[in-house]
């Protein structure tokens, strides 16, 4: 691997970010929105919002990033700018970091913009630091971007990679505890939710929220996306081939 | 003569059909070599199996004594796709930056070869606000960044203006007398012309290997198309 290649790969993303302000706006502005319409969607229930609205700060960032890096994947597969890249002395964990520095710093400032709508405008409480919700929608992030990565290469189109949303995201948002407690769930489906890495990420949010002693149970979720990340990495960059049909 | 590609029974199926069929070709060090053929013919395949990046069922393809893709090649071959494979929403220069870091060139580099390829007028313009040639030149540029010693250039003259085409054969030429091995398809017959060396193509199977002057006097022709024809014709007889 070389700091060169990473760190030049991470400026580059980061440079075609910039050219595309509309996304940049949708990126922060949305989570803030619907936030807020959580927010007044509960406005006679503030507990419910103290309940999901956390876990809801720290789930956008996966959520985007995975949209993101799934259509900027597709779009280096289509372009030819993958299959030039692998001719080059570049290696496939220096592409793959790369992505993975710039979408975080991405998604870093994502989460502190919605924190700080989330925290300082609508009365939002954590028992832990603020700091530590903003660093798990980071570490989310990056397991949406290296979910995204692997999925990309299932699919040939743009409207095939957007599908994914709905196909790959939404059951997990459903199952995943934020809208009907796990344990309330058919057994067969407490299961299914097992699963899922989404269900990982929102209990260590909502843990991060509420609990105020952080035991074996919350560093047990933070491993499971750390290893989930890891996992889907090394399957993203077994379907970065040198060789193609 | 010294062979900087060399190519031995290859065979490579695409979606079924068999795009090469056991093709035998020796590229010479230090040449421009042509690579013509109709679309279709299996130009590309044959590029692509030469860079490494095309699996196939079976023969050999070596570049400068090693086998195609070889880790250590990266550095030693260019490859410019035959779309240009470069970023449409970065800058000519933020590409070609970019490449130059991975290939571990400096800017100074750059800036030589932003002005080779004729781009100093457009250096901060965002590529796809670029013309189809101009975006051609930049995916050039960055296929030339580090002075790989082999040069493989698929189609790169496609859509260029004619004083721009001539423009770019003499570099290729230069390239070559500077050492560079250079194999530049095209499906138009009159850049053949311009080539020290012609490999004809036809359906997966190389039809003629010849320098252009031979060509024309073993098939009694004063011009390559009709030469083409004619070896089709012999061929098919």
């Amino acid at each position: 691997m070389s700091a060169r290649a990473t760190g030049a790969t991470t400026l580059r993303v980061l440079r075609q970010l910039r050219r595309d302000p509309r996304t940049i706006a949708l990126l922060v502005v949305v989570p803030c929105a619907l936030v807020f319409l959580v927010d007044q969607l509960f406005a006679d229930r503030p507990l419910v919002f103290q309940q999901v609205g956390v876990p809801l700060l720290g789930l956008f960032p996966l959520v985007s990033m995975f949209l993101v890096t799934s259509i900027t994947m597709l779009r280096e597969r289509t372009s030819g700018t993958l299959e030039r890249l692998l001719t080059l002395p570049l290696e496939k964990l220096d592409l793959l970091v790369g992505y993975a520095i710039a979408f975080a710093a991405v998604a870093a400032v994502q989460a502190t913009i919605v924190s700080l709508v989330g925290f300082g405008l609508l009365d939002l409480t954590v028992v832990n630091s603020k700091l530590l919700v903003i660093a798990l929608a980071v570490a989310n992030a990056v397991l949406g971007m290296a979910l995204g990565l692997f999925l990309s290469a299932f699919a040939r189109t743009e409207f095939q990679a957007v599908q994914f949303m709905p196909a790959f995201i939404l059951p997990q948002i459903l199952l995943c505890g934020l809208l009907v407690p796990r344990e309330e769930m058919a057994e067969w489906l407490q299961w299914v939710s097992a699963l899922m890495p989404f269900t990982y990420a929102y209990d260590a949010l909502s843990r991060a929220a509420t609990d105020s002693d952080l035991g074996a149970a919350f560093w047990a979720d933070v491993l499971v996306v750390g290893g989930v990340t890891v996992f889907a990495l090394a399957l993203g960059a077994g379907t970065l081939r040198r060789r193609t049909p | 003569m010294t062979a900087a590609i060399s190519v031995r029974g290859l065979r490579v199926t695409r979606g079924g059909r068999q795009v090469l069929r056991g093709l035998d070709l020796e590229v010479e060090a230090g040449r421009v070599s042509g690579l013509l053929g109709p679309s279709g013919s299996g130009k590309t395949t044959l590029i692509r199996s030469i860079v490494g990046t095309q699996i196939v069922a079976g023969g050999n393809v070596s570049v400068l004594g090693l086998p195609a893709g070889a880790r250590s090649l990266r550095r030693r071959v260019g490859y410019m796709t035959q779309a240009p494979s470069v970023y449409e929403d970065l800058t000519v220069h933020e590409n070609l930056a970019y490449f130059a870091r991975i290939v571990g060139v400096g800017a100074d580099r750059v800036s030589r070869v932003v002005e080779r390829v004729g781009l100093a007028a457009n250096r901060d313009q965002v590529v796809v606000t670029l013309s189809g040639g101009e975006r051609a030149r930049v995916s050039l540029g960055a296929a030339i960044l580090n002075e790989p010693e082999v040069l493989v250039l698929d189609e790169p003259t496609v859509g260029l203006d004619p004083v721009l085409r001539r423009d770019l054969w003499s570099f290729f030429h230069e390239l070559a007398e500077s050492g560079t091995t250079l194999l530049v398809s095209s499906h138009v017959m009159d850049e053949a012309a311009r080539c020290d060396r012609l490999v004809l193509l036809r359906e997966g199977s190389i039809l003629a290997d010849a320098t252009p002057d031979d060509l024309l006097s073993r098939t009694g022709t004063d011009d390559l198309d009709e030469a083409f024809l004619e070896l089709v014709q012999r061929g098919t007889a």
